[in-house]
């Protein structure tokens, strides 16, 4: 980790926030929040959604104004802070949109806001490749400068937007969430580069709710949870539990999930050599009602494709499916809800929620052509029924059905496509990254609500590459590798490091 | 709960979404102001019998219009073809009554003829509407090139079929044109409302409705949601086809021939009436109520204007100017009051 605190003490820090309070219309945002940054420091921000860290985001970035407190930049005490003189003193934050142009290569990307700042009248094409060349050879990266960023995966798109504040004489990176829609692999290279970043002597304020990335990275933590600061340490002290326990305020049991099912009976659903062009081959096995069976592998590795060819998504070109020993086919999504297999996708956002539609509408989504009554009309009174059976059984928290589903919280969101789903009475579900960008507490809930409906008989597929939530839910695991299942893992014959070594082994 | 709320709660049903929809409560100030100062300048002739008739036959076409629209709006599509289905089944139905009702036929003749060329008109425009829905949902075109071409496509098969000539129909049709029920609503009128009425049924009632309504907002996540997203879309522009041509059946009552080019300007004047009254154009939320409020508003304004500027030398040519300054100032007050909160 390498962590240059003994040098930083000695020197001026860069960000020093004391006593900040905000209300948003009465409600507390932050109360009495202190935090100093200093220069080449990586400071990870923690907390669970809701807790107050974007508004933490927002005011040193000068987007939002406190209404109590004090904040000093770089010895500078700004009485009103606004976010032209926030950049201007080199702060840069990074949103989970990363904020670029799509239909601009990386080059200019890179490059734009330096060009624009120096008001020349015209681009000279060949400076804007070497200043983006330039600054990703400070980082140690390579990307293709050509490549239009809205062709880019998200990980390289997370790149081009720290090589961007780079070149504004960053002097501190805010990096909202910035592996929510990373895979395994991917956040070790972003590590690397942060720790490059670091040594640019650019500090880092690294704002996450995922236990192992901060553990991991942090030089220095500050937990928050309802707007106060509840611990503010040296990162060698924190653990994996006083972690949780300081975020979350409730020390939550780490269970695992045991299958009683017998599996000399025939299995549910059966797939035999099952292959898609391109997508991956070969694909062979067993899922008995009850159990929790854990796909992994890396992006691309065909574990999404594996998903979306079982749901009819995707075209299938060899191999068989059987559902209870009959041989099903599976051409479209109408197909695979014929037979009760359900999908919940990987983006909640843009695959599986109807962000602007209530909350009713999108549990009843699934369903309704279900739910008429006499003729062809809708029978209101099973509608409004099924929606507050749904969110009476999963416990979603909201003030009312009607309400747009974008207003709820990322744990609650998830629990509404589930409920579209559940609401189906599915035999089969596959959960693509059931918990991405869900905060711990809503995480462990999220687990014990999938392995409750196993234990009732449903049979549950979870995609992921969150190892210490595939431990924690399934009982056995598949890894794929380039389109082919390489290993199967029983659960209780695998540790958690091993399964991850093995996950990001080439 | 507070007396107020209850007061909201017991209150019908459109009164409480015109309060709770800000748009739709500005649309309904919008109307009631404009009735009243129009009333207030011109208290002879603006509030009468005889300009309701004439008003009430005036915005039908464009209203019903404006409801096909709004139907493909909610998909976060566009059927720019309408006003030419509306004239292509026109002109077809137009022929079938010449062809099959001599001048000589009798009362029953005439009505058996009427209700085949009703349905030859309503089989065209939903057939149209089908290959706009084809286009759209099997072929993935976007909505407003594939209807664009199909919009010259069924224009240019008019102008084939009757080369270039207008088709005229039967006398005792026009009655739709000519007769007031009550001695006030114009039938055209009443079609409108039948067709809102219909439609809100259609849209707030059925899983179909809903499905539009969630495709637009979302249309990936409807497709992972089991909706049949394409048979959804077809059956929103086969819907389209057949008001287009209910709207044929309009204007073949009033002016008793059918014509390729007529009323092209209708279709811009849908579209304004759909977005005025709310209807997103990517998809996924806009009212019925809406379609009624803003056509009102921009019927009172146009006949209103006329009437103020009668004396002055082009004053009929205000209602362009009144209606796009309308929409103008409607979405400006929209875009301010949003920013608001």
């Amino acid at each position: 980790m390498g962590s240059p605190i003994a040098f930083a003490l000695a020197v001026q820090p860069f960000l020093s926030l004391t006593n900040i309070s905000k209300s948003y219309a009465g409600v507390r945002a932050l109360e009495d929040v202190s935090l100093t940054v200093y220069p080449g420091e990586i400071h990870c921000l923690v907390g669970e959604n809701g807790s107050g860290k974007s508004t933490l985001i927002k005011i040193i970035a000068g987007v939002v104004q406190p209404d109590a407190g004090q904040i000093v930049i770089n010895g500078k005490t700004m009485h009103r802070l606004h976010p032209i003189d926030a950049i201007r003193e080199g702060i840069q934050v990074i949103y989970q949109d990363f904020s670029l142009f799509p239909n601009l290569t990386v080059a200019e990307n890179i490059a734009i806001n330096h060009e624009l700042s120096r008001q020349k009248r015209w681009v000279n094409w060949r400076e804007v490749r070497e200043i983006a060349r330039q600054a990703m050879r400070k980082i140690n990266i390579q990307l293709d400068l050509d490549a239009t960023v809205s062709e880019i995966p998200v990980a390289d798109k997370q790149l081009v937007a720290i090589c961007r504040a780079l070149l504004q004489n960053a002097k501190l990176i805010i990096m909202d969430e910035a592996t929510t829609a990373l895979t395994e692999r991917e956040i070790r290279s972003l590590f690397d580069v942060i720790h490059n970043v670091q040594r640019e002597n650019v500090a880092v304020l690294f704002v996450s709710h995922k236990l192992d990335e901060v553990l991991e990275i942090a030089d220095k933590a500050l937990i928050i949870r309802n707007g106060k600061v509840v611990l503010d340490v040296d990162a060698r002290e924190l653990d994996r539990s006083k972690l949780t326990y300081y975020m979350t305020g409730r020390n939550i049991e780490e269970t695992v999930y045991e299958w009683q099912g017998d599996s000399d009976k025939p299995p549910l659903l059966e797939v035999r050599h099952l292959s898609s062009r391109g997508n991956f081959e070969d694909v062979t096995f067993q899922l008995h009602a009850g159990e929790i069976l854990g796909v992994t592998g890396l992006l691309g590795s065909g574990r999404t494709e594996l998903a979306l060819a079982l749901f009819g998504a995707i075209p299938i070109d060899a191999g068989e499916i059987a559902l209870d020993g009959q041989p099903i086919v599976l051409r479209s999504i109408q197909d695979a809800i014929t037979h009760r297999i359900g999908y919940v996708p990987e983006d909640r956002l843009t695959e599986g929620l109807f962000l602007e539609s209530s909350v009713g509408n999108n549990i009843l989504a699934r369903v309704l052509d279900g739910l008429k009554g006499s003729g062809q009309l809708l029978d209101r009174a099973l509608m409004k029924a099924t929606t507050q059976e749904w969110i009476g059984r999963l416990s979603i928290k909201a003030p009312h059905a009607e309400l747009p589903v974008k207003s709820l919280s990322g744990g609650n969101q998830q629990r509404v496509v589930l409920a579209k789903w559940l609401a189906s009475k599915p035999r089969v579900l596959i959960l693509n990254g059931p918990t991405m960008g869900v905060d711990v507490g809503s995480k462990m809930e999220l687990h014990e609500i999938i392995k409750q409906l196993a234990r009732e008989g449903l049979g549950v597929i979870i995609i992921s590459d969150d190892v210490p939530e595939l431990m924690q839910t399934c009982n056995r695991i598949l890894l794929m590798r380039r389109g082919r299942i390489v290993e199967h893992f029983d659960r209780r014959q695998i540790t958690e490091m091993d399964l991850t070594q093995r996950l990001v082994a080439v | 709960m507070t007396s107020q709320e209850t007061a909201r709660q017991s209150a019908a049903p459109w009164v409480r979404l015109v309060v709770r929809d800000g748009n739709l409560l500005r649309l309904f100030i919008a109307c009631v102001l404009i009735f009243v100062v129009m009333t207030l300048l011109r208290p002879e002739v603006f509030p009468t019998v005889e300009n309701f008739r004439s008003m009430g036959s005036q915005f039908p076409e464009v209203g019903v219009l404006a409801v096909a629209i709004m139907i493909a709006m909610l998909t976060g599509g566009i059927d720019l073809s309408v006003v030419s289905i509306a004239n292509l089944s026109g002109v077809l139905a137009a022929l079938f009554i010449r062809t099959f009702i001599p001048a000589e036929a009798s009362d029953v003749q005439v009505v058996i003829g009427l209700i085949g060329a009703v349905v030859i008109a309503f089989a065209v425009g939903m057939l149209c509407g089908l290959l706009n829905g084809l286009l759209v949902a099997r072929v993935n075109l976007t909505p407003i090139l594939a209807t664009l071409g199909t919009m010259t496509l069924y224009t240019g098969i008019t102008v084939v079929i009757t080369r270039g000539n207008a088709v005229f129909a039967e006398n005792r049709l026009t009655f739709i044109g000519n007769t007031y029920l009550f001695g006030v609503i114009p039938i055209p009128m009443l079609i409108f409302a039948v067709v809102v009425a219909v439609f809100s049924v259609i849209l707030n009632r059925t899983a179909f409705g809903l499905k539009l309504y969630l495709i637009g907002t979302n249309e990936k996540a409807a497709r992972f949601s089991g909706i049949d997203v394409p048979r959804t879309l077809i059956g929103a522009y086969v819907l389209s086809g057949l008001l287009a041509a209910v709207v044929a059946m309009i204007f073949l009552g009033r002016n008793n021939s059918a014509k390729w080019d007529f009323a092209p300007s209708y279709v811009l004047q849908a579209i304004l009436v759909a977005v005025l009254a709310g209807v997103n154009p990517a998809g996924g939320s806009g009212r019925l109520l809406g379609i009624v409020l803003a056509i009102l508003a921009l019927q009172f304004v146009s006949t209103g204007l006329n009437m103020l500027l009668l004396a002055v030398s082009g004053g009929q040519f205000f209602k362009e100017f009144a209606w796009g300054a309308l929409l103008l100032i409607i979405m400006v007050i929209n875009y301010f009051s949003e920013r608001r909160k």
